[in-house]
């Protein structure tokens, strides 16, 4: 029931008269129209394999690709809703260790083991969500830090079931016949998920939804005022981004053949904010982006060796020092001068 | 019918009674006004109508519906619109989509449709758009459609405010001090608006200080005090009640 | 019967840890509003200094105070060149920083004393103390009662001292003190000096009872963050019976339970009390409002 009626003087106006000329860019992208991101990186994923020169390489651009796709789904919770997690890590490796369990422990079929263990995921954080997102900032950190510490102890202590920390070997993937074991087959597999879950991450931000989960940043009764119901739609984004971290610790699982409880310790989950954070808060692309620094990050510093932690903790403290927003904001506005 | 019927409210906060034993009715249409000294409860009533706090005892009604359990966000469904002291907008989004927000009702708010870019969504992106584009204009924003509400004046964010209020088609919009921190000129393009809203068909509820505003444009004022109601009637005759101007001390009236 | 007085002891002596290490905590998150997650490598270094001033020849009390000072030390240069320079970063950027510290103190641990265990000597001999069937090393006296003095001492010096008022006005409201004429850069530097001297303390009163280790900060930071939380992040006495509560809640366990899981308590204890009593047991930060 409207009743404020808008009626400009003189010309006649449509909905959309002058709203669409300006498309200002997504927050978060390089480029100004979405379907130009989701391109660019296809392409991109596409012609990588030219410049991959050994099996070690589609090694990494797997790993990094995997990474990408978990940070995505984290920057959704972190970037766009606003909330912080501190145990991402533990989805992941529930994700990982549930596939590995259900399908060489209980026989089941890995594709099946593989989506139960991202619905089961997705259930601990449904049941544990609902609390612990009422809280706000550290409480909230600490609280997604203790339940990912406490994902790490149960699978680092039920020896029988886990492995514990010797870890347990994972079975190969199999799809349509063929037995996903060489890096280079596997890297194309995680290329199409991972442009999936860009692009569905894309089209989240231009909607209702996208906007919503936005909202979620600030005070709970500004969200309130416009009708969005805050609880259902935090649980709803930490929920999701739990399945596809998840979902994501089983494919890497499956490509490792061989997974540990460190999977789910406290520097992981470290790792995975560090992604989002160097990235660029709130922006799909530098999720990309920071998912391969801190991936391949470890693989410059064995250089270093002995120095390692020492490097990396020296690195942490520059990049927050000097790039606190992020590598996305910097590239994107290196985009707008070369336009010039 | 009333739009808003508000029956013995009461709110304690340990032993302080914050409301205590309120009722008024506020007739559909109208523009109403609630004033009191500082600490009367008019923040506590405010946000016991939006669903912050619930009551103690008592009910609240819009339109005969009533709002006692409901959410915050279910009471927008109701027909209930308002507008912050502060003005609070999401900054990393511009000053449209800000106003696209209160729209969010009115469009699919679910995952797998937003996620798949469906036509429906993609359609009513774009009639969110238009809508919100409308409504600043009406608020007369449109110079602002697409700026970074960080950038904006605070007279601008106040009506950035109501239009985003206005975005989820209220039956009854609160507005919270719109009058405070605003200028004389920005005062009288606000009193010019909220009349346009007025005519229009929306009832207003006002919780603000200006007397000069509440007494120019209240066709109804509600006078609180110690979480009671003190007056209630036509602005002139709250004003020359004895027990009004000694709860103010003299304050210009 | 005794054996519940046994953990109840060996509980309170990890306690009085696990308090000072949530003390240096809080007293840090109070002054700068940032949780200061190197404070466990603080501990470290505290003791890994000791016990190599020690093995360099130096007598015993003389390499413990070196390694409070080497604590303080590291806490002000912390400060100075990682907190101070980042201005007014986001609280999750502060984390970060924090932990870059911590890792950057564990390295260079690592890089200078490697990976072994060490401990120091005990303070005042190994004659164990018999008390009606309850064993008590009398080093577990020394932890709990020099904890004990820690916290009166601060006390204190917050509520007669005029840089510990000082530093609590900071923490209060920082635009206030500075309108005081309070050089609240200074009071931030002072109290991270503070917290690393705490952090300091706890590692050498620790180091003769439980080893120590390059990699040993993580663990301690965090646990000590879930006794500043447990305690409501605000308060001081508040960490001090977090602490306390959280180390004989492990010794419980230990004991009584599956030692395995011992770690999970804190873990466990935080997720619950977040999700029934989220001001922590004492009072501490309030909610938001419009």
């Amino acid at each position: 029931m409207s009743n404020i009626e808008v009626k400009r003087k003189g010309s006649s106006i449509g909905m959309s008269s002058g709203t669409n000329e300006y498309q200002r860019p997504i927050a978060g992208h390089i480029f100004r129209w979405p379907v130009t991101n989701v391109a660019v990186l296809a392409v991109l994923l596409v012609c990588l394999p030219l410049a991959l020169k050994s099996g070690f390489h589609y090694h990494l651009a797997v790993l990094v690709g995997i990474n990408a796709t978990i940070a995505i789904s984290l920057n959704l919770l972190m970037g766009y809703a606003g909330q912080v997690s501190l145990g991402h890590a533990g989805f992941v490796a529930l994700g990982a260790y549930g596939t590995a369990i259900l399908s060489s422990r209980y026989g089941w079929p890995v594709p099946l083991a593989l989506l139960s263990s991202a619905v089961g995921a997705g259930l601990v954080a449904f049941v544990v969500g609902r609390p612990i997102l009422r809280l706000k900032g550290y409480y909230l950190a600490l609280g997604t830090l203790g339940l990912g510490m406490l994902i790490y102890l149960v699978i680092s202590n039920e020896v029988w079931l886990t492995g514990g920390p010797d870890g347990m070997t994972v079975p190969v993937l199999e799809l349509f016949g063929v037995r996903l074991m060489d890096p280079a087959d596997w890297y194309w597999l995680v290329a199409v998920m991972l442009i999936l879950v860009f692009w569905l991450s894309t089209n989240l931000a231009n909607s209702p939804l996208g906007r919503a989960l936005r909202a979620l940043e600030g005070p709970e009764a500004v969200a309130g005022s416009v009708g969005i119901n805050v609880p259902w739609n935090k649980l709803l984004v930490f929920t999701l981004s739990a399945v596809i971290a998840a979902l994501m610790g089983g494919f890497l699982a499956l490509y490792a053949g061989f997974i540990s409880p460190s999977l789910a310790d406290f520097m992981h989950s470290i790792e995975l904010v560090l992604m989002v954070l160097i990235g660029g808060l709130g922006s799909v692309v530098g999720a990309i982006l920071g998912a391969a620094v801190i991936t391949l990050l470890p693989q410059v510093l064995t250089v270093v060796e002995e120095y390692e932690t020492l490097v990396f903790g020296l690195i942490l403290i520059g990049v927050m020092l000097f790039m606190p927003r992020g590598l996305q904001p910097s590239l994107r506005n290196l985009w707008r001068r070369i336009k010039r | 019918m009333s739009a808003l019927e508000v029956i013995s409210l009461t709110k304690k906060f340990g032993g302080v009674h914050a409301v205590d034993g309120l009722s008024f009715s506020i007739a559909p249409g109208s523009i109403h006004s609630i004033i009191g000294p500082n600490g009367a409860g008019k923040t506590t009533l405010l946000n016991l109508i939006t669903g912050i706090y619930q009551p103690t005892q008592g009910e609240i009604r819009l339109f005969d519906d009533s709002l006692v359990g409901k959410p915050v966000h279910a009471r927008v469904m109701a027909g209930l619109g308002r507008t912050f002291q502060t003005p609070q907008m999401c900054m990393h989004m511009t000053a449209v989509e800000n106003v696209m927000l209160g729209r969010h009702l009115h469009l699919d708010g679910r995952l797998l449709p937003a996620a798949l870019r469906l036509p429906r969504i993609r359609d009513g992106e774009q009639e969110a758009r238009g809508r919100a584009a409308e409504l600043m204009e009406y608020v007369g924003l449109a110079d602002y459609l697409n700026d970074d509400p960080g950038s904006m004046p605070y007279g601008a964010l106040k009506r950035l405010e109501v239009a985003r209020a206005l975005a989820c088609e209220p039956k009854l919009l609160l507005l919270d001090e719109p009058a405070a921190g605003l200028g004389a000129s920005e005062k009288a393009d606000l009193t010019g608006l909220i009349e346009k809203l007025s005519d229009a068909g929306l009832t207003i509820v006002l919780v603000e200080h200006d007397m000069k505003l509440v007494m120019s444009i209240s066709q109804h004022i509600l006078v609180m005090n110690f979480g009671q109601m003190l007056a209630e009637g036509r602005p002139s005759e709250v004003r020359s009640n004895p027990d009004v101007v000694t709860a103010y001390l003299g304050s210009a009236v | 019967m005794s054996e519940f007085f046994q953990y109840l002891i060996t509980g309170l002596t990890i306690g009085s840890m696990y308090g000072l290490i949530g003390l240096g905590i809080v007293l840090v998150y109070n002054a700068s509003h940032v949780v200061n997650f190197a404070q466990g490598d603080l501990q470290m270094l505290g003791g890994m200094s000791a016990v190599a001033l020690l093995s360099a020849g130096l007598p015993l009390p003389v390499a413990l105070l070196a390694g409070v000072l080497a604590g303080g030390l590291a806490g002000l240069l912390m400060f100075k060149f990682t907190i101070e320079p980042a201005g007014e970063a986001g609280p999750l950027a502060l984390v970060i920083i924090t932990l870059g510290v911590g890792l950057v103190l564990r390295g260079a641990a690592e890089l200078v004393w490697g990976q072994g265990f060490y401990s120091l000597p005990t303070f005042s001999g190994n004659e164990v103390i018999r008390l009606g069937g309850v064993t008590i090393v009398p080093q577990s006296l020394w932890v709990i009662g020099m904890t004990a003095v820690v916290f009166i001492l601060l006390a204190y010096f917050f509520s007669r001292s005029l840089t510990g008022k000082a530093i609590l006005a900071t923490s209060l409201d920082r635009d206030a003190a500075v309108l005081m004429g309070i050089n609240t850069g200074r009071m931030q530097l002072v109290t991270f000096g503070l917290a690393g001297l705490l952090g300091a303390v706890a590692g050498v009163l620790i180091a003769p009872i439980a080893f120590t280790y390059s990699a040993v900060g993580l663990i301690l930071g965090l646990k000590g963050f879930v006794v500043a939380v447990l305690g409501g992040l605000g308060s001081f006495r508040g960490a001090w019976v977090g602490g306390l509560v959280l180390g004989v809640a492990e010794s419980m366990m230990a004991g009584y339970g599956s030692s395995d899981y011992k770690d999970a308590i804190a873990y466990l204890l935080i997720v619950l009390i977040l999700i029934f009593m989220p001001r922590g047991i004492f009072e501490g930060m309030s909610g938001e409002r419009v």
